[in-house]
């Protein structure tokens, strides 16, 4: 907290008001873009810059996915802040990312003053209009005095229950505007109730279901993460003995190399959480909202399981999967609820079905990713290295894409909040930038984004900040000359017409050293260790390209609208 | 799941961009509104929307949880039209010959208990208030004399369980 939080009776404007607010939250570094409509806010970050770090992203998209980085790494709300017009335009994709994904994100834009609004005046947007389905709150400001409220409320609401992107406007006459400053931490808005209350009937009917069930099994998502929940879930599943698989936004909260992490379900994901989904008696799902590249076909999803849903949001009750028992309430707080409740159990044949399942899917898909025989290099053994040589303590930071789905499901973790994806929206472009924000957000960890081809070209301008700034992140540009997955896909259902996904690529190397970032390119399996290791030693910004096989699949896969258990190998 | 008739009540705090909020819902979904009242509630300062949509029962569900789940929703439940006191008002704009000239119109205002709000020397406005079916009614057997102008109000209803809203804002209280 700053002393700044209570300085009242001196007359401030509401430019600098801005500023105190995002002190009083314990912001420091904000990424964003200035233009006319937020001017008087960019000269108090000028004034104010020995408190608050404004980082200039090449790209207002970029702002908003390096505060999306950021927060995921950290658990604090990240900040982005960008003009009127189309600067809050530029916004939006982040936005919808953030607002799928649950990520905590305030976003302050510039407006055209007051007198001005609605006249189609220069570089004015109906931002609050654009953002409204893609935030889980937005606000116009038209005066100075409302800027202490809304700013405190904007934290609270992206921050509490399940957290979400914020979008705050604020009029150029605010802005200029003085008035008496007094700050107040937000604690509760009458019509919200961000966590719901634990119901203890539905947690002791949970642990009956858990306790009687033969065939148990869990699957969490990022409501672990952002519930703080990663121990006591490894309690519960230890204590209970349930196999537990993750969503792509759920990975890392339980490492990698636990006996009882089984792996990802979902399009992509491993075999025997997929094919069990339809065996298991008692699913349990923890954190997660069962989208469709987790469920494929609904009807056909553990039709045969009783289903409790820990969820936070209440929303998420029964909207695609019904559940038999629904425990609403923050993940850990429920889970260390149902702990004492759980019979201790082991579940061994159980688990060796997953074994074997294992055992199947290793030798015909796994072994073939990562240690291949072929010439050409594939993405698997590339992010096996990166494993090695961070020796799985890296924040993998990802795009979209083959890639995506070959880094989630090859990269090992130890430590929590250290996969870093764009899961619900798929937002290509994602990760280059949501590496800056995960480095600055955790300094003392090793950050390696790993990018295709083709999103690195979507906001490959942010190259510039990590020049400028000496961000140290490690960019591993996985390059196909194709939109993979849209080829894969092109492929396996369109008769192999390849519409527009073969990619004439620039001189990748030649850019980043442009950018006097280091730089590498990769074509051979002998270079490929020694290059990752003198990557993972570096202490500044790292460019490797590897060129791979171009036109390599990704298995398991569930063709979009089939059934988890009619998952493919090949 | 069969389509039916639900009436959503949405209690809220008093907000410029809600109604927006709130429409996006529907639009996202495909699900039209067949009528939308907003009005002041039995609570100072709380806003209630009455929403009539036509859809199953599952959607219904889920639209209510996105609904409730917006920050300045206090609270938003649904019910069937068994569920509620319903109706809607009509308002009847008719040449004021017609009143003279058509014995029958002045049975019609009888048997349907409407009432003439105003009488002018070019026109008047006969009111009605009622389910959607009546109001129906008495404009097919008012339309072949012509009517200059025709409005129907969205749906207002009450549900027959209690609502306790104002319980609900006390424990909102932080």
């Amino acid at each position: 907290m700053t002393e700044t939080k209570t300085k009242a009776t001196v007359k401030i404007t509401g430019a600098e008001a801005i500023i105190h607010c995002l002190l009083a939250e314990d912001v420091d570094l904000v990424y964003g873009y200035p233009g006319g409509a937020i001017m008087p806010v960019y000269d108090e970050f000028y004034k104010f810059q020995d408190k608050l770090t404004h980082i200039l992203t090449r790209h207002e998209q970029g702002a908003t996915h390096a505060a999306q980085g950021y927060a995921r790494v950290s658990g604090r709300v990240g900040v982005a802040i960008a003009t009127s017009g189309p600067g809050a335009t530029n916004l939006v994709t982040g936005l919808a990312d953030a607002q799928i994904d649950s990520t905590p994100m305030v976003c302050i834009t510039g407006q055209v003053p007051r007198h001005l609004l609605g006249s189609d005046a220069f570089q004015e947007t109906d931002i609050i209009g654009i953002s409204t389905p893609v935030t889980k709150w937005n606000y116009q400001i038209t005066k100075a005095s409302e800027i202490p409220e809304i700013m405190a409320k904007a934290f609270y609401i992206a921050k509490s229950g399940r957290p979400g992107p914020v979008l705050v406007d604020i009029t150029k006459n605010a802005q200029f505007e003085e008035f008496e400053f007094s700050y107040k931490k937000c604690k509760g808005v009458r019509s919200y109730i961000p966590t719901p209350k634990p119901n203890m009937g539905s947690i002791e009917a949970a642990a009956e279901l858990i306790n009687n069930a033969k065939k148990p099994f869990i699957v969490w998502g990022q409501g672990v993460i952002l519930g703080q929940a990663e121990e006591a879930l490894k309690a519960v599943i230890e204590k209970a003995g349930v196999p537990a698989a993750w969503t792509i936004m759920g990975e890392s909260a339980i490492p990698t190399s636990h006996h009882l992490n089984v792996g990802m379900v979902g399009m992509h994901g491993n075999y025997g959480p997929n094919m069990l989904t339809n065996e298991c008696d008692v699913l349990i799902a923890i954190g997660m909202r069962f989208d469709d590249r987790v469920t494929g076909k609904l009807d056909e999803y553990a039709t045969q399981a009783k289903v409790i849903h820990f969820e936070i949001d209440p929303a998420e009750i029964n909207k695609n999967v019904t559940a038999d028992v629904a425990v609403l309430g923050n993940s850990k707080e429920t889970l260390e609820l149902i702990l004492p409740l759980l019979n201790e159990n082991k579940h061994e044949d159980w688990h060796d079905e997953f074994k074997k399942m294992h055992e199947i899917e290793y030798e015909t898909v796994i072994k073939n990713d990562i240690h291949p025989t072929k010439d050409k290099l594939t993405m698997g053994e590339v992010i096996e290295e990166i494993n090695l040589a961070s020796k799985n303590k890296a924040v993998i930071v990802t795009d979209v894409g083959q890639h995506q789905m070959i880094a989630c499901r090859y990269a090992k973790f130890e430590q929590s909040k250290s996969n870093i994806t764009s899961g619900g929206l798929g937002t290509m472009g994602f990760a280059l930038p949501a590496a800056i924000g995960a480095k600055q957000g955790a300094m003392d960890r090793e950050v390696v984004a790993i990018i295709g081809d083709g999103g690195y070209q979507m906001t490959i301008q942010e190259l510039g900040v990590i020049f400028q700034h000496q961000i140290p992140v490690k960019i591993v540009v996985l390059n196909n000359d194709h939109l993979g997955m849209v080829r894969q896909w092109q492929e396996l259902f369109f008769d192999k017409r390849y519409a527009s996904t073969v990619m004439v690529n620039p001189d990748f190397v030649k850019i980043a050293e442009g950018y006097h970032i280091e730089s590498k390119r990769v074509s051979e399996r002998k270079d490929l260790k020694g290059t990752i290791q003198d990557m993972i030693a570096s202490d500044k910004p790292y460019f490797l390209e590897v060129k791979v096989e171009k036109e390599d699949n990704v298995f398991p896969m569930i063709p979009s609208g089939a059934a988890v258990s009619d998952i493919r190998l090949k | 799941m069969e389509k039916q008739w639900f009436t959503i009540s949405v209690y809220s705090e008093n907000n410029v961009g809600l109604l927006n909020r709130i429409s996006g819902i529907f639009l996202k979904r495909h699900i039209n509104i067949e009528s939308l009242n907003v009005s002041k509630s039995e609570i100072d300062e709380v806003s209630k929307f009455t929403i009539v949509v036509y859809t199953t029962e599952k959607w219904v569900h889920n639209i209510v949880g996105q609904i409730e789940k917006q920050i300045e929703v206090i609270k938003a439940f649904y019910h069937t039209d068994d569920e509620t006191i319903y109706q809607e008002s009509a308002l009847f704009k008719i040449a004021s010959g017609l009143l003279f000239d058509e014995r029958q119109i002045q049975n019609i205002i009888k048997d349907s208990n409407s009432q003439i709000v105003t009488v002018s020397r070019d026109f008047f406005v006969l009111a009605k208030s009622g389910r959607r079916g009546e109001i129906d009614e008495m404009h097919d057997q008012l339309k072949p004399f012509g009517i200059m102008q025709f409005v129907r109000s969205g749906r207002i209803s009450v549900s027959k369980e209690e609502m306790q809203i104002s319980a609900m804002l006390k424990e909102f209280q932080p």
